[in-house]
């Protein structure tokens, strides 16, 4: 087939193309202009090539926060994914309950994100928060400004408290699309419980959960604010998530140059694994 | 293999059923032969899908009682029952191969692997799916994955019934009389009892021996293709089967001779009638209309080809009446005389005929 040559079709595109520029790639090249200088203030800045990109990627205190950020995505995934898919499950399909559920599971995401780590920080409090007295009073010792363990459990239990709803409502928009014929269908060829979830619902559900995935690796990736709420990084750097340091080294120190380097890292490392992810997931789709 | 025997059943969606409307499908008793092809044919809403899911589980009856060569089943799940059902949108398990989908219903059963590849591989040659077999079932045009649903319903060999819901309704109009002269040809090989649901009287009637022809949840008649066409029950199946329906025309009948508009018409059934019916009609198909020397006048009013013969459209007064008219045919012009064969001609008393 022989291709149309029609270059007016660039008037078409060109209004893309300038939103784009202005929304993403403008902002970010003030990002790549810091992380290629150095400066000493009076705005004045003097080209510093790679530097700053060595340095970040030698540095153990990057490495400490990629570890954690990981590792807390890691977790946080494990645990949401497949507990949204089941709460999704045991949700009634008709019924008044429906708006029951749903409402009930809507409301953790309508809290401002702030709001939520600050309602987390008092809840935990080992002398006068409820969830901190009630593990306490069980004989456990908590207390989430000391213990590193502590503080990781009472990150991860906000999170999915926070963000679990997510998953179940993107879940259960799949699970109420699947037509009725298919169920009939399993039933009439006998088809157990499990082999339902494995060969209809599984399978129907692949795109909500590719989305929902990806949704919950990048924000749980770029975890901020709950988390600079609750614990503020700490006890000593337990918490200090890429997020939280990229901060510090931004504001608190004014490193601008190694801040930008680390900066358009952490872009890559998130458009890497968005990437993998969906490309695994979308693997079978190609044959 | 099973007799269907339906004893008064009555089904409601609603709880608490008090009008007559609430009843989608209305008091009926019903039998069906063991490895017969059957039927239901009416509109949509008419009950016949209702009719299908009490029959194979899904749904249960509100009152009444289903047997299955006489043991009564109206409590048992659709597995229980051991049928197959085939849906309106071809149902197939995506993820897994053309041969998974076929052995899944064996599997499920806890069949041996030996006789489950036999088995897969033997309809799947009688459906022709023998070089699609390892494939993914997702890749498949949407009449091969209706045959996947169907041979899903074939691979057990102990089924009762295999029942169609509407099976054609995505298959394109080129592959329709493929699939459907499979099915016809998969009757006579494996004499299986089979229901077909649908509201398209071609497929009703080129598929089954015995049709069932439902209106607003009731059944109308059931018969033969053959007595539906010559001996319509009631005005509906006359207007819904035939293309152009029946012609029915208000009527009068005098010491047992009908009278249609001043004109003596000679009907078979008319010395039967005992006069007590509100409304009188006269029953007679475009196919037993001719134009004759003497009868009724009429005014050929269009005349529209349909391929073979003719479909002309007169005009009595206010009745229009329509006849087929062979291709070539010589047309009266101006005013035209018509004759009903009167074997064919029939009284209706409040839309069912008179017996």
């Amino acid at each position: 087939m022989n291709k149309t040559v029609n270059q007016k079709a660039w008037f078409f595109v060109l209004p893309v193309v300038l939103l784009v520029a202005f929304n993403a790639i403008i902002p970010l090249m003030t990002v790549v202009n810091f992380s290629v200088q150095e400066t000493f203030g009076d705005n004045m800045f003097f080209w510093a090539g790679v530097r700053w990109f060595e340095q970040v990627l030698q540095s153990d205190r990057f490495h400490a926060a990629l570890g954690r950020q990981i590792l807390f995505t890691a977790i946080v995934l494990l645990i949401e994914i497949p507990l949204g898919l089941a709460i999704a499950l045991t949700m009634p399909r008709k019924g008044p309950w429906v708006s029951v559920c749903l409402v009930l599971m809507a409301l953790p995401l309508l809290i401002p994100w702030n709001v939520v780590g600050a309602m987390w920080n008092i809840f935990a409090l080992p002398d006068i928060g409820l969830l901190g007295r009630l593990i306490n009073g069980l004989g456990i010792e908590y207390n989430y400004t000391r213990q590193i363990f502590s503080a990781w459990f009472t990150m991860v239990l906000m999170d999915v408290w926070h963000w679990t709803s997510l998953v179940v409502l993107l879940c259960y928009a799949g699970l109420v699309s699947i037509p009725d014929a298919y169920y009939q269908a399993a039933k009439v060829d006998g088809a157990r419980p499990w082999a339902v979830f494995r060969y209809i619902q599984l399978p129907k559900l692949k795109y909500v959960l590719t989305i929902a995935i990806l949704l919950r690796f990048m924000d749980s990736f770029m975890i901020y604010t709950e988390a600079v709420v609750l614990t503020g990084g700490g006890p000593g750097n337990a918490t200090t998530f890429l997020s939280i340091d990229l901060q510090k080294i931004a504001l608190g120190q004014f490193d601008l140059g190694p801040a930008g380097a680390m900066s358009i890292i952490y872009f890559l490392i998130i458009l890497f694994f968005s990437w993998l992810f969906y490309t695994l997931m979308m693997k079978d789709e190609a044959r | 293999m099973a007799r269907i025997t339906l004893q008064d059943i009555r089904h409601a969606y609603g709880p608490d059923p008090q009008r007559e409307e609430d009843w989608a499908l209305k008091k009926l008793t019903l039998e069906l032969k063991d490895g017969g092809a059957y039927a239901l044919l009416g509109p949509s809403g008419c009950g016949k899908t209702t009719l299908l899911n009490l029959i194979s589980g899904l749904l249960a009856p509100t009152e009444g009682r289903i047997l299955f060569d006489g043991t009564d089943i109206t409590d048992a799940s659709p597995e229980q029952r051991n049928i197959a059902q085939v849906f309106q949108f071809p149902v197939i398990y995506d993820t897994m191969t053309v041969y998974s989908n076929l052995a899944f219903p064996l599997r499920n059963r806890g069949i041996g692997e030996k006789e489950v590849d036999a088995r897969v591989r033997e309809i799947a040659h009688m459906l022709e799916l023998d070089a699609t077999l390892m494939k993914r079932a997702s890749g498949l045009t949407a009449d091969g994955k209706q045959k996947i649903s169907l041979g899903r319903g074939l691979v057990r060999s102990d089924v009762n019934v295999i029942m169609f819901d509407e099976p054609l309704t995505v298959i394109d109009p080129h592959l329709k009389w493929v699939l459907r002269s499979k099915l016809k040809e998969l009757h006579h090989r494996i004499r299986r009892t089979m229901i077909y649901v649908t509201h398209d009287q071609t497929e009703a009637l080129t598929f089954a021996e015995q049709v069932v022809v439902m209106k607003d949840g009731q059944i109308v008649q059931i018969g033969t293709p053959i007595e539906l066409f010559e001996r319509p029950q009631h005005t509906f199946v006359g207007h819904f089967i035939g293309s152009p329906g029946m012609n029915v025309l208000p009527c009068e009948v005098k010491g047992g001779k009908a009278i249609f508009a001043g004109n003596n018409v000679p009907a078979f059934n008319a010395a039967a009638y005992k006069g007590n019916g509100k409304t009188l009609e006269l029953g007679v198909r475009p196919e037993f209309v001719r134009f004759a020397g003497d009868g009724i006048p009429v005014d050929i009013v269009k005349v529209a080809d349909a391929g073979r013969y003719r479909i002309v459209e007169t005009r009595h007064q206010a009745h229009s009446i329509k006849l087929l008219v062979a291709e070539g045919a010589e047309l009266p012009s101006g005013q035209a005389r018509l004759h009903f064969d009167a074997d064919h001609t029939q009284i209706y008393e409040d839309g069912w005929m008179v017996s």
